[in-house]
Order: C-alpha cells, then sequence, then structure tokens
C-alpha cells in the first residue's frame, strides 16, 4: 500500500510535466481505401478481437458500450465506429496512429491500459493502415456510451502519461532468427496484435502486464484465464495441431472455447488458415513442457467419491448423461478430466460453466450445454466442483467453493 | 423411497435416486404432461417447474427433488378447467403438432409467475431456450402475450393463483 | 408416392397440356379419363372405398361415427374432416366420432402425405355424407308418406312439414348405407354452408395442453415394458460381436434381444431400458463399412452420379428473339425432418397376431412391410395410428414400429413400447435429399421470356414402406432384407421434379429431370418433396430475370402468369405486404416468391423482409406475409396456422440447415450439431391472408408454403445486399463471404 501510494506520487509528478498532448485536428475529408487494404483489415480486427471489447451485448458491432470490469473500477468499450460525433469519424490516420502506439486520443487524452495499446504500440505501419481502412469503412452507428466509473486516484487521466513512463514498451516485436518465420510471424501476431498477454499474463498493482511472467496465466471478465506457457496446469498436453483446432473450432483431446475465451476463437474461425497456423506455432512452443509427450488424465475416482458422496452422485445423475458417454455425445470430450478449468487455482471457471451453460451463436454449430443455475443449488454445485476436482486433479482442494458461487450468482445473474 | 411434491401432492417413488424426474412423471406418475425430445438439455421438451423455475426434468434426477416444489403441465389446470395460460394457448389454437407446447407452457408460466406483464423482447428472449420444429412460434407468443393481459386484467389474482401452485 | 413407373410418352403429353393450359390442375381429370372412360369417377377416396358404410357409421342409438383412412400429423385435419361430415349430414361436428388411420376399420387411403387428406378424404367423406343424408330422407319419406322435397335433415333428424321427425337412429335398420357410392351427391349450395368455412377450434388441442393422452409416446398398456435399440455407428456397420452378459444383469432388464445386426433391450421401466442401452452400446463391436462421400462437395459427387433423364416438359412456339440469356445453378444441402419428439411406437404380439400402434403415415403401407419382415400374413398384424410430434414427412416413425414389432415378438404377450434416442433419430431418419439444378433463360428486347431451360438432378423422394426392405431394422436382421429399386416418382405430382415446370407462361420450354438412383445418404420425402427446391431455384431465377429486364419483381411475375387464382394472391400478399410503398434502407431487403403447390394444389405466395448484420452476414427476419388460396376453405384458421408454420419451418431450413456428415458416420446427431430456428430469431410477425375460393375443390395446403418461403427469403437477401446466393442454407458464414468486407 504504502509502496502504491509512492508510486502514484511520483507518477503524479511526471504526469503534470507530460501529461499535455495536443489534439490532432478533424479529418472530414472523403477516404478512399483500396479494397485489399479493407480486407486485409477486417482480418487484422478479427485477429485483435476489437469487436469483443468494443461492441455490447445485442449491440451493434464496434459501437462499443461493452462494460470492462478491472480493479481500478468499470471502463466502457469505446464506439469505434465511423461517427463524427460518437464514434472515430473525425481521426486522420495519425489520430488513429497515436491512439494505437501510444494510448492517446484524437483530443489528446491518455487512455486507460484496458486498451491494450501496450501491445498495438508494437504494429507494423502496413497493419495499421489496414486497420484504420477497415474501420473507416464499417457503418457509422451514433452511439453515446457510458461514462467510466473509476476510484480515485485512476479516474485521474494525466496519471496515465507516468504509467507509460512506467511500462510503455514501444519496440518492436523482435525477430528469432533460430525459429522458424512461421513461429516469427505467429510471435508478432500474438504480441502486437492478438494481445494474448491482456488476459494470459498477470497484471502488477497498476494494471500493467507483469513482462517476468509472460503468460503466467490471468483474468478475463472474473474468469481465470490459464498460463500459456509450461505452467500450464493439466496434463493434457498441447499439440500444435491441437491448439490449431481449439483456436479454430474445437479439439477433440480438449474440447471447445467458453467464456470470455469463445469470441476469441468465434473470431479466429474466420482468419486465414496460416495466421492461426502461427499462432499454435508460437503459443504452442511456449506451451510445450520440457521432454513432455501425450500424458493421460488420470482418475482418482473411488477416492473422490468415497471424499465427495453427495457430488458424486450428483455427477452420476446430472454431467454423465452427456459426460460419461466416452465422447458419443457432440462436442463432449472422452472425460471432464481434459477440461483445463478442473486444474485451475480457482474453481470459477467450472461454477460459470454449470450456473451458465454453454451456447453458441444462433443457427450456427456448436456446444450446447444447459445452464443448471435454476436446477441447482449453490451446495450441489459446490458438491459437484469439488468431486470433480478431487477425482482429476492432483492440486489441493478449493476453497469457498460455495461463497464464490454466491458471488457469481450475484454478478452474472441480470 | 423418494418423497416428491409434485402438484401440490407429495408422492412417494421407488425408482433409482439417479433416475431424471422426466422418466418418474411419465412412467411411475404417470403423467403426459412433460415430453421426450432430447434428453440432454437442449430443446425444453421436458420442461416442468420446480421452486418457480423452468428446469429441464430430462437432466434433474430425484434425488436432488426431496422438499421441492415441483409443478408439472397438469398442475396447472385440466381439460375441463384450463389455467389462464393453458386457456390461452387454446384460444390462439397455439399447436400443430402439439408436442412442444406443454413444455412451452411450463416455461412461459415461470415467466408470468415471476413477471405479470414481460415485453415481447422479454418473451422471446425467456422463451429461447425451448425449440419448436412446427414453427408454432408466432402463436406461442401470442398466447403467451394474451395470457400476461389476462393476468394484468386478473389483477393480483394471477399470482396469487401461481403461488398456489408452486 | 408408388405410382406406377414413370412413363416417358405419357408424361410428355401432360407437360404439353400444362404449358397451353397454363394449368396443371386439368390433368388429375384428363389422367383419369384415360383410366376409367366408362363412368365418371368417384369422388376423392370413394374410388378406393366405394361402399358409404366405409366412411360413415350409424348405430341405432343415433350416434354417428366417421372412418378416415388419413392420420392427424397436427395439421388439423380431424378437426376439418369432422367440419365437412357435420356439415352435410346437417350434426353438430361435437356429435361426430372421428376414427382415423386403422387398419382394421378404416379404408385404405394410402399415405398421409402430399398434402392429399383433404382432396382425398375430405371429398370422399363430404359425397358419402351427403348421399348417406339424401338416403335417409328417401327411407323418412316412405316412413312418414311425404314427398322427399319436403323433408330436411337437421341435427340428427329428419323433420317434415308438420315438425313430424325421425331420428337417424331410427332410420338406419339393415344396411342401408351397405350401398356404393354414387359419382355425383347432391352437396349443399356454397351459400348454404354452416360449419365448412368456420375456424371451428381443433378438437385435439385441449387435451394437448392440459396433458391429455395425445401421442403414441403417452400410451400406456397393462403389463407393457420398456424397450431401446442400439443402432450400428453408422449405415452398413454389421455387429461383430458383443457380450450382453453385463447389460442382462442390470436393474430391470427383462432381455436382449439379438438377430443380426439388430440389437434391442427391454426392460421394466424406461430409464432402466436407457441405462441398459447404454452399457449394451458400449458392449457393441462393430464393423464399419460405411464410406460417405465428402460433404463439402457433395453436389459434384450428385452430379457426377448416373441418372435417368426423364423431360417433363418440352414446348417449343415461335417467339421473339432473345436479346440476352442469364444462367445458373442452384444447390441445396441434405436437410433432415427433426421431429421434436423422437419416433416411439407400442407393439403387442399375443403369440398369433401383432397389434402395432404408430405414428407413421400409412397405416396400410407399415402392415404390409412389418408383415413381411416377420412373415406373417397380413391379416395377422393390425395397424392403428396414434399422433407422434410433427414429422413433415417420412421420418422414424416406421423404423421405430419395426423396432417395437421385432421386440414385442420375441417377448409375446406383454406390449412393448419403444422410443428412439435423440442421437437415433438425427442419425437415422431418411434425409430430404441434396439436389442441384442448373437453369437457363432468354429475355426479348422487351423483356418478356422467350424460352426456359431447367434441369434437376435428385434421388428419390420415397423409401417408405411397402417393402420390408424400408425398414431399418429389417436390413440389419441376421437374413437381410433389402429395399425395392429406388422410384423418381410420377407426373403431375412429381417428386424431384416437383414444382420443376413453372406456372408461368413461356412459349418455349424444357425441362428435364435428371433421377439419380444411387443414395450416398438415406432419403425420403421431406415436407414438399422437390418443391422445395425447385420452386427456390425458380423464384429466385424469376428475379434474377426481372432484375436483368428492369422489371419489378411481381409485375415481372404478373407478366407472365394468366391463371386469375394465381394472380390473385400474388396482388393479394404484395398489397398486404405494402410493397409498391416499401422504402429501401442499408441492410434491408424485401422478398417475394409464388408457387401454385404441385401445380395443382394450394396457391401460396410470399412476401418477406429481412435485415441483415453486415459484419456477421447474420440474417434476421422482419415481416412475413403470406396469401393462400385453398380452394373451398374448410377451416380457414387451420390454413393459415399450416401456412405460418410452414413460413417460419422453411425459414429455419432455408437460414441454418445442413446435414453434417463425414466419411464413417453422419455429424448432425443433435441440436448442437443441426441448429434450427429459435424464438430468439424468429420472424417479428408472420401474417396468413386465406383467399376462400366457394364451391371449388379443397386444395391440399400443408407443404404450400416451403418453396415460396426459401425464395422470398433468398431474394429479400439479395436485394439487402446486392449479392445473389444460390447455394442452401443462407447462413452467417455464407452470406458473410458473399458481400465480404
Ligand atoms: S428433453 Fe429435456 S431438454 Fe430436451
Ligand atoms: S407444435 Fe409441433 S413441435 Fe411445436
Amino acid at each position: 500500500m504504502a509502496f502504491s501510494l509512492l508510486l502514484i506520487v511520483v507518477l503524479g509528478a511526471t504526469a503534470l510535466f507530460f501529461a499535455t498532448h495536443l489534439s490532432i485536428p478533424e479529418d472530414r475529408s472523403q477516404r478512399v481505401f483500396a479494397p485489399d487494404l479493407v480486407r486485409r483489415g477486417g482480418e487484422l480486427a478479427a485477429l485483435g478481437y476489437c469487436a469483443s471489447c468494443h461492441t455490447a451485448e445485442n449491440g451493434k458491432p464496434f459501437a462499443g458500450g461493452r462494460p470492462l470490469a478491472t480493479p481500478f473500477g468499470t471502463l466502457f468499450g469505446t464506439n469505434i465506429t465511423p461517427d463524427p460525433k460518437t464514434g472515430i469519424g473525425l481521426y486522420s490516420q495519425a489520430a488513429f496512429a497515436r491512439t494505437m502506439r501510444d494510448g492517446i486520443d484524437r483530443a489528446g487524452r491518455d487512455l486507460y491500459p484496458v486498451f491494450p495499446y501496450n501491445h498495438f504500440t508494437r504494429l507494423t505501419d502496413e497493419d495499421l493502415s489496414a486497420l484504420y481502412a477497415f474501420l473507416m469503412t464499417r457503418a457509422a452507428v451514433p452511439a453515446q456510451n457510458p461514462a467510466n466509473h473509476l476510484t480515485f486516484p485512476y479516474n485521474v487521466r494525466p496519471l496515465l502519461a507516468g504509467w507509460k513512463l512506467l511500462y510503455l514498451d514501444k519496440n518492436p516485436v523482435p525477430r528469432d532468427q533460430t525459429r522458424s518465420a512461421e513461429w516469427n510471424r505467429g510471435r508478432y501476431l500474438v504480441e502486437a496484435l492478438s494481445h494474448c498477454g491482456a488476459c494470459h499474463t498477470p497484471r502488477d498493482r497498476l494494471g500493467a502486464e507483469i513482462a517476468s511472467q509472460h503468460f503466467d496465466s490471468g483474468e478475463a471478465e472474473d474468469w481465470w484465464a490459464p498460463p500459456l506457457n509450461h505452467k500450464f496446469p493439466s496434463p493434457v498436453s498441447w499439440s500444435e495441431e491441437s491448439l490449431f483446432n481449439y483456436l479454430r473450432s474445437w479439439d477433440v483431446g480438449h474440447g471447445g472455447a467458453v467464456g470470455p475465451m469463445a469470441p476469441v476463437v468465434a473470431a479466429l474461425a474466420t482468419v486465414p488458415e496460416q495466421d492461426v497456423r502461427a499462432i499454435a506455432a508460437y503459443v504452442g512452443a511456449t506451451l510445450a513442457k520440457p521432454g513432455e509427450s501425450e500424458k493421460r488424465v488420470d482418475e482418482k475416482q473411488p477416492q473422490a467419491a468415497e471424499a465427495h458422496p453427495q457430488g458424486a452422485e450428483l455427477y452420476a445423475g446430472i454431467c454423465a448423461t452427456c459426460h460419461e458417454t466416452g465422447g458419443h455425445v457432440p462436442f463432449t470430450v472422452t472425460s471432464l478430466g481434459q477440461h483445463t478449468s478442473i486444474y485451475a487455482p480457482d474453481p470459477r471457471n467450472v461454477i460459470h460453466v454449470v450456473l451458465e451453460g454453454v451456447r453458441p451463436p444462433e443457427g450456427t454449430v456448436g456446444a450446447v450445454m444447459p445452464a443448471f443455475a435454476d436446477t441447482l443449488s449453490d451446495a450441489q454445485i459446490a458438491d459437484i466442483a469439488a468431486y470433480l476436482r478431487a477425482r482429476f486433479s492432483r492440486g489441493g482442494e478449493w476453497q469457498n467453493i460455495e461463497a464464490e458461487i454466491a458471488r457469481l450468482r450475484r454478478s452474472t445473474s441480470p | 423411497m423418494i418423497t416428491l411434491n409434485v402438484n401440490g401432492r407429495s408422492r412417494d417413488v421407488d425408482d433409482a435416486p439417479n433416475t431424471p424426474l422426466l422418466y418418474v412423471l411419465r412412467g411411475t406418475l404417470e403423467l403426459n404432461g412433460a415430453k421426450f425430445g432430447c434428453g440432454l438439455g437442449q430443446c425444453g421438451a421436458c420442461t416442468v417447474v420446480i421452486d418457480g423455475k423452468p428446469v429441464f426434468s430430462c437432466l434433474t434426477p430425484i434425488s436432488i427433488l426431496q422438499g421441492r416444489k415441483i409443478t408439472t403441465l397438469e398442475g396447472l389446470g385440466s381439460e375441463d378447467a384450463p389455467s389462464p395460460l393453458q386457456r390461452a394457448f387454446i384460444e390462439e389454437q397455439a399447436a400443430q403438432c402439439g408436442y412442444c407446447i406443454p413444455g412451452m407452457i411450463m416455461r412461459a408460466h415461470a415467466l408470468l409467475t415471476a413477471n405479470q406483464s414481460p415485453t415481447d423482447a422479454e418473451i422471446r428472449e425467456h422463451m429461447n431456450a425451448n425449440l419448436c420444429r412446427c414453427g408454432t412460434h408466432m402463436r406461442i407468443l401470442a398466447a403467451i402475450n394474451r395470457a400476461a393481459g389476462g393476468m394484468h386484467a386478473a389483477g393480483a389474482r394471477a399470482p396469487a393463483k401461481a403461488e398456489e401452485e408452486e | 408416392m408408388n405410382a406406377p413407373l414413370f412413363n416417358p410418352s405419357r408424361r410428355d403429353v401432360l407437360a404439353g397440356a400444362l404449358v397451353v393450359s397454363f394449368s396443371l390442375r386439368a390433368i388429375p381429370s384428363l389422367a383419369q379419363e384415360q383410366e376409367n372412360v366408362s363412368k365418371p369417377p368417384l369422388p376423392g377416396s370413394l374410388k378406393k372405398a366405394p361402399m358409404l358404410d366405409a366412411w360413415i357409421r350409424i348405430d341405432a342409438d343415433g350416434s354417428v361415427t366417421v372412418f378416415t383412412g388419413k392420420c392427424e400429423i397436427g395439421q388439423g385435419v380431424k378437426t376439418a374432416l369432422i367440419q365437412v361430415a357435420a356439415e352435410e349430414l346437417e350434426l353438430d361436428p361435437h356429435a361426430i366420432h372421428l376414427v382415423t388411420a386403422d387398419t382394421a376399420r378404416a379404408a385404405n387411403e394410402g399415405f398421409t402425405s402430399g398434402s392429399n387428406s383433404m382432396k382425398d378424404s375430405a371429398s370422399a367423406i363430404r359425397n358419402a355424407a351427403a348421399q348417406v343424408r339424401e338416403i335417409l330422407i328417401g327411407i323418412a319419406a316412405e316412413r312418414l308418406g311425404v314427398a322427399a322435397d319436403r323433408l330436411r335433415a337437421q341435427s340428427g333428424a329428419i323433420i317434415g312439414p308438420d315438425n313430424r321427425r325421425a331420428a337417424y337412429g331410427d332410420l338406419v335398420a339393415g344396411n342401408v348405407l351397405h350401398v356404393t357410392a354414387q359419382p355425383t351427391s347432391k352437396l349443399k349450395a356454397p351459400d348454404t354452408l354452416k360449419i365448412i368455412g368456420q375456424s371451428l377450434p381443433r378438437i385435439d388441442i385441449p387435451g394437448k395442453v392440459t396433458g391429455g393422452v395425445s401421442y403414441v409416446h403417452d400410451l400406456r398398456l397393462p403389463g407393457m415394458v420398456h424397450a431401446r435399440v442400439v443402432r450400428p455407428p453408422s449405415y452398413d456397420a454389421r455387429l461383430q460381436s458383443i457380450d450382453t452378459s453385463d447389460a442382462e444383469k442390470m436393474p430391470g432388464v427383462i432381455k436382449v434381444v439379438r438377430d443380426g445386426s439388430f440389437l434391442g433391450i427391454l426392460a421394466e421401466r424406461e430409464f432402466q431400458a436407457v441405462t441398459a442401452m447404454h452399457a449394451l452400446a458400449a458392449a457393441a463391436k462393430w464393423d464399419i463399412a460405411t464410406k460417405l462421400p465428402d460433404e463439402t462437395n457433395i453436389s459434384s459427387i450428385i452430379e457426377s452420379l448416373p441418372a435417368e433423364d426423364h423431360v417433363i416438359a418440352d414446348k417449343h412456339a415461335e417467339s421473339a428473339s432473345a436479346t440476352r440469356t442469364l444462367q445458373a445453378v442452384y444447390r441445396r444441402p441434405y436437410q433432415m425432418h427433426a421431429s421434436i419428439g423422437p419416433s416411439c411406437a407400442v407393439a403387442s404380439f399375443d403369440g398369433d397376431a401383432l397389434t402395432v400402434w404408430s405414428h407413421a403415415q400409412g397405416m396400410f403401407p407399415l402392415r404390409q412391410a412389418i408383415a413381411e419382415m416377420l412373415r406373417l400374413p397380413e391379416e395377422k398384424v393390425r395397424c392403428i395410428h396414434m399422433e407422434g410430434a410433427g414429422c413433415y414427412g417420412h421420418n422414424g416413425a416406421d423404423d421405430a414400429a419395426a423396432d417395437a414389432a421385432l421386440l414385442a415378438s420375441a417377448l409375446p404377450g406383454r406390449p412393448v413400447r419403444v422410443q428412439w434416442m435423440r442421437e437415433q433419430e438425427h442419425q437415422w431418419e431418411p434425409y430430404g435429399p441434396a439436389m442441384v439444378s442448373r437453369t437457363r433463360a432468354s429475355l426479348d428486347a422487351g423483356g418478356n421470356i422467350v424460352d426456359w431451360w431447367y434441369e434437376v438432378r435428385s434421388n428419390t423422394h420415397s423409401t417408405r414402406p411397402p417393402g420390408a426392405g424400408q425398414l431399418i431394422a429389417a436390413r440389419h436382421l441376421e437374413t437381410p432384407f433389402t429395399p425395392g429399386p429406388p422410384r423418381p416418382g410420377d407426373q403431375p405430382e412429381g417428386a424431384g421434379d416437383r414444382n420443376a415446370v413453372p406456372l408461368y407462361v413461356l412459349s418455349n420450354v424444357r425441362v428435364v429431370h435428371h433421377f439419380v438412383p444411387d443414395m450416398p445418404l438415406r432419403v425420403s420425402a421431406l415436407r414438399g418433396l422437390g418443391a422445395y427446391h425447385n420452386i427456390f431455384a425458380i423464384e429466385s431465377f424469376m428475379d434474377e430475370l426481372a432484375a436483368a429486364a428492369g422489371a419489378d419483381a411481381i409485375e415481372f411475375r404478373l407478366r407472365h402468369l394468366k391463371d386469375k387464382r394465381a394472380r390473385a394472391v400474388i396482388t393479394a400478399a404484395a398489397e398486404r405486404f405494402g410493397w409498391s410503398s416499401w422504402q429501401a434502407a442499408k441492410g434491408k431487403g424485401r422478398g417475394f416468391a409464388f408457387a401454385c403447390y404441385k401445380n395443382l394444389a394450394a396457391f401460396c405466395a410470399v412476401a418477406v423482409e429481412v435485415n441483415i448484420e453486415h459484419e456477421s452476414g447474420h440474417v434476421r427476419l422482419g415481416r412475413a406475409i403470406a396469401a393462400v388460396d385453398s380452394g373451398q376453405a374448410v377451416n380457414p384458421d387451420g390454413i393459415a396456422n399450416q401456412i405460418q408454420g410452414g413460413i417460419v419451418q422453411s425459414a429455419s431450413w432455408t437460414l441454418y440447415e445442413s446435414v453434417h456428415f463425414e466419411p464413417r458416420r453422419i455429424l448432425s446427431q443433435d441440436w448442437s450439431t443441426y441448429p434450427i430456428l429459435r424464438f430468439g430469431t424468429v420472424p417479428e410477425s408472420v401474417d396468413v391472408y386465406v383467399i376462400d375460393a366457394p364451391g371449388e375443390p379443397f386444395l391440399g395446403t400443408g407443404e404450400a408454403a416451403q418453396g415460396p418461403t426459401a425464395a422470398a427469403i433468398a431474394n429479400a437477401v439479395a436485394n439487402a445486399t446486392g449479392v445473389r446466393i444460390r447455394d442452401l442454407p443462407l447462413n452467417s458464414a455464407r452470406v458473410k463471404a458473399a458481400i465480404g468486407v
């Protein structure tokens, strides 16, 4: 606490010095773009999942309004359609580039790092202009979004200038000559555009990704975001191929994405295959555990049933209907033990799925799991979670599961 | 023996504890309302109301239902004395084959019990979990809207009735 | 559906006749004349069962029973048939008891399919009822000594001028109704009808919404046991070996039945049967032989398979010279019935005779197939129809009945109830065939069509019984039955070529049906048969031609139509929709389509509005408006209900649906792998305008909306995006790919 106060003071001082940025003049010119540039921009926007933060639930694409909860308060995804009043319609390419690279909007205000410019700052000029071309050719949607609710001192924007001094590394993504072109391509996409670290790397007190703990696991919308490196806790190992399948749709060994990762996979399904293969090559390499080959789920069923008889019975009566059929029900894997969430340090992901269920976008093929919020009590869900944990994971028991369930019920129920 | 509270009556059933409620309703208790559609929680044909909430009876083992209030289609009304919601379905002729309708009525019943005057958007959102293959959707929506209207007209009676059912 | 094999010469004659007369409705009568030249034909199914008491029975106590060989399949036919009988018998509809398809009681009316129930059964019942009424009046005239023309029928009695009355029950002594029907009847004049034309509430709905025994699924017989079958993982997989001992030891299990690759389990309670079925499935070892084609290029595979060519229209006349020619290819994937309730049947074998309760569409053909499969004489098998979940054609119902029959014959004395699991229904039902059509047409300088060329390629659209080989179980037996040769179906109704001949006035037209006998996937009748695809193709192409001619879609259609009733539904739908005043907007589109189902049944025009989300390509339905002419409308609300349902169902097929498969198996096994339309995206509104045609014959309606809806949506998507998509379904990915970034 003392430390962060001190920091704030230091930041405050530096801020006063740096925090004044000029606004960039309005650009009202007629913009024309090469169709190929726009198309590529669309692919890059999908690889960067712009829509997921900049689109509200059932809202117009890119019109913003999605609440993004952070430890510092709630921010709202902004309108990045070319609407002149409420969107970015008046942004020149220079203003757009400054926003993406320096986290400073056209008017000269510093932006919060929940907008991951710490990644985008490393995008190439070509990719930036493609993204600009794409966004500027979207339908302009007039949409005024709610103001952010941030607590002091985080609501003092100028402090962000100091934050940037401390954290904003603008160096391009380095090339590793010892690695394949595909791997390097993947590294660039992941670090500069797809910003996987924004969720999968832990953040410090001031919300910055901790570089020394790159991909060690993080947070996304109150879900646990697993490590993308050797710390990956599940015994079911990843290959480039299985990761590619997972990122593209669904993998027979690991199942499919749920929660905040689902829209990511939905977006990756629309981009050129080689981009996803490149991402799989880079992340697959960091995920691989040294000297590890295909590992099996090891079950401790009898002990688990003994320790959690209630959970075992509920599992047999409910979950097993689909999850004990050896993968015969579509989109179920042979064992729930293949799902990463069971190896997480906390039960949030399991709870989310049981409470909320899983549903693909209307009219598309994808896993369907009913929500059990109305069927099961907190105690019953806790029994199931404890049983699954004990049956499959060598990690310790989860603590205060029931309290977590109650908390998530409150935060997720409308 | 497990004791279930079905439509206000307590019923002892000797089915295995992991038996889904659907099979106990249809088999042991000889109630036709809840239907088997998928057994996977994907279609809602088996929907019943438990403690006021719509639930897929095909994925609900009776072992967890001790002491909980189960309402099935039969608990709303009978052919001679249909409930306002059932009457609304008859008045709108909201059925083709009708196989999905019991599940639709139960899901809608839970909604109207909690919210007497849902908007059309709220009804569509709430009903999204149940499938109809005959394309009777528009009439189902009309019936629910009609019942909601009826329940307003009926003033406080509707929720009171709903409570005594639960 | 099981018409004699196609005879080219006759089909050509008919096709010619069609184009000249601008309507195929002339043809059935023409066809009949060829069959029985001597005396005029009996109306509807009276042709098949001419005795009046096969249709109407009146007991001494005055109770009236009407018999139909058709089935209630959710289309509301029971109510309509009762209305027709009540009208001519001058009875309160509630005084009539209706018996539906039952091989022991009702006339053999074949299948309840092709939207033929009103044409076949209602025509028969209406004429029989009128003739019965006249017979009763005749008898009463003698009894009362009053001239027949001074007597009238009223609520169950014949009444004389002096109000003397003779109740129906007192007039039917002896077999007075056991007489042959006459070709013509004294039908009530259109302006005197009291019950026909009323939207009588359906008699089956109150029971269905309150938990009555409404479906074969709800049938509970004394001593009934529950069964499940274990199906192979793929079509031709054979059961290599299985150890059934574990399953046999499970609670409630009565026995395991195995015959070749047919595997079933019988238990006291339903969930016990389900649990044991899973154990049995896990224990089974299969040889998987099936090699399904590559889903991604299924249409070129269909086009590469050998085909029999049938020319179904070929007419050439002088016409203005062509100034431009358009051509296009339209494709439709395999799509499924996907009934919401998996198929179910109950069977009971007493050691000598078998009774089967089934929701299949044809009780007599089913009886024939089951008798053949069990090597029983037909008279030892009785098939009784009970409702199931909507089937929309030939789904798993017959196969489930066969399963029940086999399992019941293995456990004499105890009725056996079988219900399929969801996965079994999805994987084993016969799908609506994938189809491809190629079309080419030319316009003259005035923007009129001067020639029209259309070729459609399709599998059969009926693999129904009779023939034990049509039943899955029979093919899996130790000594298997093999299916009969696939049939192309026969014009004028057609199958793959149903509605392949446009109703439009065309001076030069050639239509060819390439019938493809080989069936890569199991297929059969799905609501509308080929009409769904052919109307999608023809009505999409009409819009493409209209655009090329710079004409309005409606005006262009009317320009090429003479048929008054066709023009009437088109004009009505366009007006109700507000076609001429419609305002365009970005991402918003309107579409129109029309067809006369089978070119001889109901006329239906559909107009829809869509909104397309550019970023995702998702198509959202706005308003849908339909106008329909079903001839003399017996129950207008019933007609509206069928059309509304047809529109929503066809929208689901058209936007989302295609069966997925890989070489070894069908992948569409449940609702997650075969998504359909949900409440979240059904249209804003669906309004249906029923145009009554008093005095006209009843025209089948059940399938009339499927094709027009598909084309109207495709046309609306083209209107909204400026891109024409000719492959179904019009799902988000396909639309997005078409409109680009
Ligand atoms: S039967 Fe329960 S959801 Fe389908
Ligand atoms: S009415 Fe038949 S499934 Fe809904």
